[in-house]
């Protein structure tokens, strides 16, 4: 696979806060290289620039200085509109607290990135189709009309995988997915992440959690906004 | 996006907060029922205007002496409307009839029975064909009754039964303040036209109400004073000359330039003109009101949508991290506000409507529901929610994808 061309492909990520004298480096210059269907951790303690980096690596923010390179597509210069673009046929999100929308069906929630998705060409039924396909898979065939506080906060992480996968994207973005999980749900998610992986996709996952960063190929450690260090986990990494 | 899923989010985003788009919409709901029942109220009232006048008597005429001018005693008999005017005027081609009436209150008597304030109209033999009075029973007194001051009495229907109740009032006695009268006749329904009740009033010849009811020491000398002189002009002659001719035989007999002369001549036509002139300024009034209730509830709006897209900052964020760019979410609020006002506008049509009936139905007053006045109020609403939902549309689509999907 590693002939490919990499999927995350960042260099030099300066992201600086602050105006005039007073400048805060929040990122001081990263480099990640990311190759396609690899499973990677990001670990640091809070204020390592670990979050801003996620942030940047998912087109919700723009680096200060540096370019990004997603699956080939220089995503450095682009404005507000075509970075969502970008999130909604690139990236899969999976946050800590889920962030599906409220009094909204699964079914719906996981529809959500079809819609704002641009020449797909795809009627409502066929969205339907795919939404209800990509719950199934994830185990929620029966829960499709159940409103988010009517599931328990494992199948709330699962509708929001499956409305991170619908739109195919190349890059998972897992940031504390088993963070507000009770430990049985945490292992089913990660079981859910490790069966994606398995499928060839790519995903990179911030945890803070080192059992679980041990469960992926490879961990970043972030400190005062710079990489400390890439450590190979288990057997089967490369360099 | 397309537009049926932009309205399709915007209206998932009312229905899911259904007590507080209610409550957006109250401003735009009042806002359009205000406009739809003050324009069904003016136009009814200037409907009722319109009909009442048409009331008074076909292709009419009226002689007025101007204000202040002419007080019995001046000297100046030039400017006095007189009983004998009537002759005149009846001379000009044209005209069909004239008739005068003067009014004044007496108490009338019958048998034991005493009404006090009753409408007593001294007036001529053309009085029921000018003013389009019908008699149902008997008949009306003629010209030589008229110039032979008889003593007879024409009531209105309402009048006749509170004298007489179910017994027939022709030939019988009345005494109206201390003349006795025949009662001859008995005018058929007629109901208020303007602010005269034509059904409570007793019609005498003018020459016995001038003799008996209101003399003048004047007379004598200068003719009995009349208020006005309603002129019946065919409806073939053209009105304009038989005006002025009768400004001209009035100005010779009272031997003054026409210029002098100090009377108004008014047409049924330009009654209803100034009438509708003052419909207009009471009618461009309720705009204003209506027009202000519109922009307070566009404010409602728009603090409402500002208040949830604050709320709402979350789910704003969650759209964007899935894609949603600035322009779908300011198109999603945009749409929100628009269908809030639209969908208010059409309770509001429902409810100016339904109000507007239920005033006429309830009230003394007339309402008239104008079609133009449901699209009018109803546009508005619509401009009113895209206006003031642009800036919270703005706002939204300008947060910022992390801090939103931060906020609590």
């Amino acid at each position: 696979m590693n002939d490919l061309q990499p999927i995350i492909e960042a260099t030099n990520i300066k992201k600086i806060y602050g105006m005039g004298d007073i400048q805060v480096a929040a990122l001081a210059g990263v480099d990640v290289r990311i190759d396609p269907g690899e499973f990677v951790a990001v670990m640091g303690p809070s204020g390592s620039g670990k979050s801003t980096l996620m942030n940047i690596l998912g087109c919700l923010d723009r680096a200060t200085e540096g370019t990004y390179l997603l699956a080939g597509e220089d995503v450095s210069g682009l404005d507000k509109a075509q970075l969502a673009e970008i999130r909604n046929r690139k990236i899969g999100f999976i946050f800590q607290s889920y962030n599906l929308l409220p009094r909204t069906t699964a079914l719906k929630n996981v529809m959500l990135p079809l819609v704002y998705r641009r020449g797909n060409g795809l009627s409502h039924s066929e969205r339907e189709e795919k939404a209800k396909a990509a719950l199934a898979a994830v185990g929620l065939a029966d829960r499709m009309q159940h409103e988010p506080h009517e599931m328990s906060g494992g199948q709330q992480q699962r509708v929001a995988i499956a409305r991170a996968l619908i739109n195919d994207p190349v890059l998972i973005l897992a940031d504390e997915p088993t963070g507000n999980l009770d430990s049985r749900s945490g292992e089913e998610i990660m079981a859910l992440l490790h069966d994606l992986h398995a499928k060839g996709s790519t995903i990179l996952m911030v945890t803070h959690e080192s059992d679980i960063a041990e469960q992926t190929e490879r961990t970043i450690h972030m400190l005062d906004g710079v990489i400390e260090q890439v450590v190979q986990n288990g057997d089967g990494g490369e360099v | 996006m397309s537009v049926s899923e932009v309205f399709n989010i915007a209206w998932e985003g009312i229905i899911r907060n259904k007590v507080r788009s209610l409550l957006t919409m109250l401003g735009v709901i009042i806002g359009v029922a205000a406009v739809i029942i003050m324009i069904a109220i003016s136009a009814g009232t200037e409907a009722a205007i319109a009909e009442q006048i048409q009331g008074l008597g076909s292709n009419l005429a009226f002689i007025q002496a101007s204000f202040g001018r002419g007080r019995p005693g001046s000297g100046d008999t030039s400017a006095m409307l007189v009983y004998e005017d009537t002759e005149v005027v009846e001379s000009v081609p044209g005209v069909i009839g004239t008739t005068v009436d003067q009014t004044t209150t007496q108490t009338v008597k019958v048998q034991g029975n005493t009404l006090t304030d009753v409408p007593v109209v001294g007036t001529t033999s053309d009085f029921p064909s000018v003013r389009d009075v019908d008699i149902a029973q008997g008949r009306f007194f003629n010209e030589t009754e008229v110039d032979r001051k008889a003593k007879v009495a024409v009531l209105g229907s309402n009048l006749a039964t509170e004298l007489f109740g179910d017994s027939d009032p022709i030939g019988q006695q009345i005494t109206v303040d201390n003349t006795k009268l025949t009662v001859i006749g008995v005018a058929d329904d007629k109901g208020v036209v303007g602010s005269t009740d034509f059904d409570a009033q007793l019609y005498t010849p003018i020459t016995v109400l001038f003799d008996k009811f209101i003399p003048s020491q004047f007379a004598r000398f200068m003719g009995n004073r009349v208020r006005i002189i309603y002129a019946e002009i065919d409806e073939d002659a053209d009105m304009e000359q038989v005006l002025t001719q009768i400004q001209l035989k009035l100005a010779t007999s009272k031997d003054v330039p026409v210029d002098e002369l100090s009377f108004t001549i008014q047409t049924q036509q330009d009654i209803i003109d100034t009438q509708g002139a003052t419909t207009e300024a009471f009618r461009s009034l309720l705009a204003w009101v209506a027009a202000v209730s519109l922009i307070v509830g566009g404010i409602g709006i728009m603090n409402i949508m500002l208040v949830s897209v604050t709320e709402r900052t979350r789910e704003i964020g969650i759209r964007q991290s899935v894609g949603a760019t600035p322009n779908d979410i300011r198109w999603q609020f945009l749409t929100e506000a628009l269908m809030l006002s639209l969908v208010g506008g059409l309770i509001g049509v429902f409810v100016g409507v339904g109000g507007s009936w239920l005033f006429g139905a309830t009230s003394d007053m007339r309402t008239v529901i104008v079609p133009t006045s449901i699209l009018l109020a109803f546009g508005s609403a619509a401009a009113v929610g895209i206006f003031f939902g642009f800036y919270p549309a703005n706002k939204a689509a300008q947060l910022d994808p992390i801090e939103a999907l931060r906020h609590e």
